[in-house]
């Protein structure tokens, strides 16, 4: 398989998808003569045109709300926030009008469409640019919140994404663009709301999803090195969460770390915690552990920056709890 | 008396012989559905302060000529949508009234199957996209409907229905930048009726000429007369034609009047003259539109009697459907959320 980067799946995905659809197009800011203010979408005007692959003014409530008004009307807009920082401007859009369309109108209307751009915290840009927004959006019923942590699950999931006849929040990150991964040549898809082991183990389940699933991968590496033999357990898409396979690695290791980047405060990481309480209580050998973002505002300062997230120490330090080892 | 009253005045000569052209039955269907949207929304109040109505009642009566003008002006496969006063724009596209008093009263056989209520009107099939009940949110949406059409290279255009109030919100001013910056088949169509809620438009609204605002966006405003339908109509007509032969869009200004509170539990009286309402009523719509079809003699006197006995008749039904039709199962409450 070759190796490409999560930008580059991702590029793949729309690429495929709108030479698929007609009815796809692209809007956001930068997204066409810029070539994308993360070259997520390089090269996509030359190939589509102007008509497909459209620079918005910075206005991300009045490109957003567009988006819905032309999903309701059978189009498949893909809505490019350059971050979803600048999501929050657009979330009354989001929120009352892409998500509860349908069940309003009695089931006369559908949303297709994607909000797509990077989630998360980079690197030294402080509180308004650098935060998880993931459990706002996955607390809303009527979207659909997708988190891949690899170029293959990004490229899979976003096709996926983008033929599904609901609202869809997808995440990436700017840290991961650059990261490289195996992805399948030709055309594959992966469900939305599919659990996914990204390694099998028996003595702790780490469930990850987004960027901490490479953190939660270097964390079972060197916990193989002390003897411990960790699961990791990736949902990929947070609503509909797919507990299943989530639940079955708890019961079988028992013990269950959680690991986001976002607050801990009704969060993914506590409704995943709260599930495994309630579905797996009798098989817990130990308290559910969550490693989260600190609950503070992301302060700019480096090393401040580096202790308010989830680090490799903080993740093995849990797995260890979790097994009563030092 | 407003300002605005006495411009309004000046266009009430307006009720001419071209007016004729779109034919005896259309002037009679459109006195209807006037009547019809008043006597509607009259039944739902009662059914309101019976408790059998709940939520929010947004009544759009002094208003109806706005609604039945403008969509006399389009085609049936053009667009509309709107905020949450939505009961005159659904039964002017001609949705059956039985269904939208069935979800006033929040039952199954309701238009949302009781999901949406009395601001979430919607009726896909004729291409009247909701009843929206953020203020301003539906700006956005309008627009969107509209890019889609030059998207697909049709030319259907979408009026996009707004209150004075909405203008000062962020989504206006965002979706009129785009509407011109991508020039697109968008009419937006500010229902001025003076107020937002309790708030005069003079107390909102730095500039009380409403149709000057699209200006900063090279938008063209156009004003008329809400109380006189044909005034409407006549805006509509010139406005649709631009939308849909040019791509271009028109804030147009129609100045109304409501003569209900903002919905049924306002006391209006703290923020406006029991006189003022009574200035206003003296050019009622459905009074204006009556005595053209009289010295028109479009209609006769029995004519007119018959329709407004039918209508009344229906409104009637309606209650009588809403009341009798069954609540939606509780399970229900899980359909349609996602597809």
């Amino acid at each position: 398989m070759p190796e490409i980067t999560f930008r580059e799946a991702i590029n793949q995905a729309l690429a495929e998808e709108m030479e698929r659809d007609d009815s796809i197009f692209i809007v956001g800011e930068e997204v066409a003569k810029y070539q994308g203010a993360y070259k997520v979408t390089q090269g996509l005007l030359q190939r589509f045109g102007e008509d497909r692959v459209i620079d918005a003014p910075i206005s991300e409530g009045g490109f957003t709300g567009l988006g819905v008004g032309a999903a309701m009307v059978g189009l498949r807009p893909i809505v490019e926030v350059m971050t979803f920082n600048f999501s929050l401007v657009a979330i009354d859009q989001i929120i009352n009008n892409a998500a509860k369309m349908r069940h309003m109108s009695g089931g006369q209307l559908k949303v297709p469409m994607v909000i797509r751009g990077p989630n998360g915290p980079a690197h030294q840009l402080a509180a308004t640019h650098s935060q998880a927004l993931e459990s706002i959006y996955a607390h809303i019923p009527g979207l659909k919140v997708v988190v891949p942590g690899t170029p293959k699950d990004a490229k899979g999931l976003l096709k996926s994404a983008i033929r599904d006849d609901n609202p869809v929040i997808f995440m990436e990150s700017e840290v991961m663009y650059g990261l490289k991964g195996e992805v399948p040549e030709g055309e594959y898809t992966i469900p939305l709301g599919r659990t996914d082991v990204k390694r099998e183990g028996k003595d702790v389940t780490i469930i990850a999803y987004g960027k901490t699933v490479n953190l939660a991968m270097k964390a079972a590496e060197s916990l193989a090195a002390e003897g411990i033999d960790a699961e990791i357990v990736d949902p990929m898409t947070v609503r509909p969460l797919d507990d299943g396979p989530i639940i079955n690695s708890v019961k079988k290791t028992n013990r269950c770390v959680i690991v986001s980047e976002a607050w801990p405060f009704a969060s993914v990481a506590s409704e995943i915690g709260f599930r495994v309480s309630s579905k797996a209580f009798d098989y817990l050998d130990a308290p559910v552990e969550l490693v989260t973002a600190e609950d503070v505002p992301m302060p700019y300062n480096k090393n401040l920056e580096h202790n308010a997230l989830p680090t490799l120490e903080k993740l093995m330090n849990a797995a260890r709890r979790a097994l009563y080892k030092k | 008396m407003s300002d605005y009253a006495v411009e309004a005045n000046k266009s009430e000569g307006s009720l001419k012989e071209e007016y004729l052209s779109l034919g005896r039955a259309k002037l009679v269907e459109m006195y209807r559905t006037m009547v019809l949207i008043r006597r509607f929304e009259e039944a739902a109040a009662k059914a309101y302060s019976m408790q059998k109505i709940g939520g929010f009642l947004h009544l759009y009566i002094g208003q109806e000529a706005v609604a039945v003008g403008s969509v006399a002006a389009i085609r049936e496969d053009d667009y509309l949508i709107t905020a949450y006063r939505d009961h005159g724009h659904a039964i002017a596209r001609g949705t059956d009234p039985k269904i939208l008093m069935a979800e006033l009263f929040g039952k199954y056989t309701g238009s949302s199957k009781g999901k949406g209520g009395s601001m979430h009107f919607f009726d896909v099939v004729r291409n009247m996209l909701g009843g929206h009940a953020i203020v301003g949110a539906q700006i956005p949406l309008g627009t969107g409907i509209a890019f889609k059409s030059k998207y697909r290279k049709e030319d259907r255009i979408c009026l996009t229905y707004m209150g004075d109030a909405a203008m000062n919100q962020g989504a206006f001013h965002e979706a009129l930048n785009l509407a011109a910056l991508w020039k697109l088949p968008v009419v937006y169509i500010v229902e001025n009726n003076l107020y937002g809620m309790g708030t005069a438009v003079d107390r909102a609204s730095a500039v009380t000429d409403l149709y000057k605002r699209g200006c900063s966006y090279g938008i063209e405003g156009m004003v008329a007369d809400g109380m006189n339908v044909f005034a409407v109509y006549d805006a509509v007509k010139e406005a649709a034609k631009k939308a849909r032969e040019l791509s271009l869009p028109t804030l147009l200004e129609i100045r109304t009047y409501r003569y209900r509170g903002h919905s049924m539990s306002d006391p209006d009286s703290v923020y406006r003259t029991k006189h003022e309402v009574e200035e206003e009523k003296r050019r009622d719509p459905i009074e204006q539109m009556k005595k053209f079809l009289l010295s028109g003699k479009i209609a006769t006197q029995k004519e007119i009697d018959a329709v407004d006995e039918d209508v009344k008749k229906l409104a009637a039904e309606c209650v009588e459907f809403a009341e009798n039709s069954p609540e939606p199962p509780l399970e229900s409450m899980y359909d349609d959320i996602y597809v």
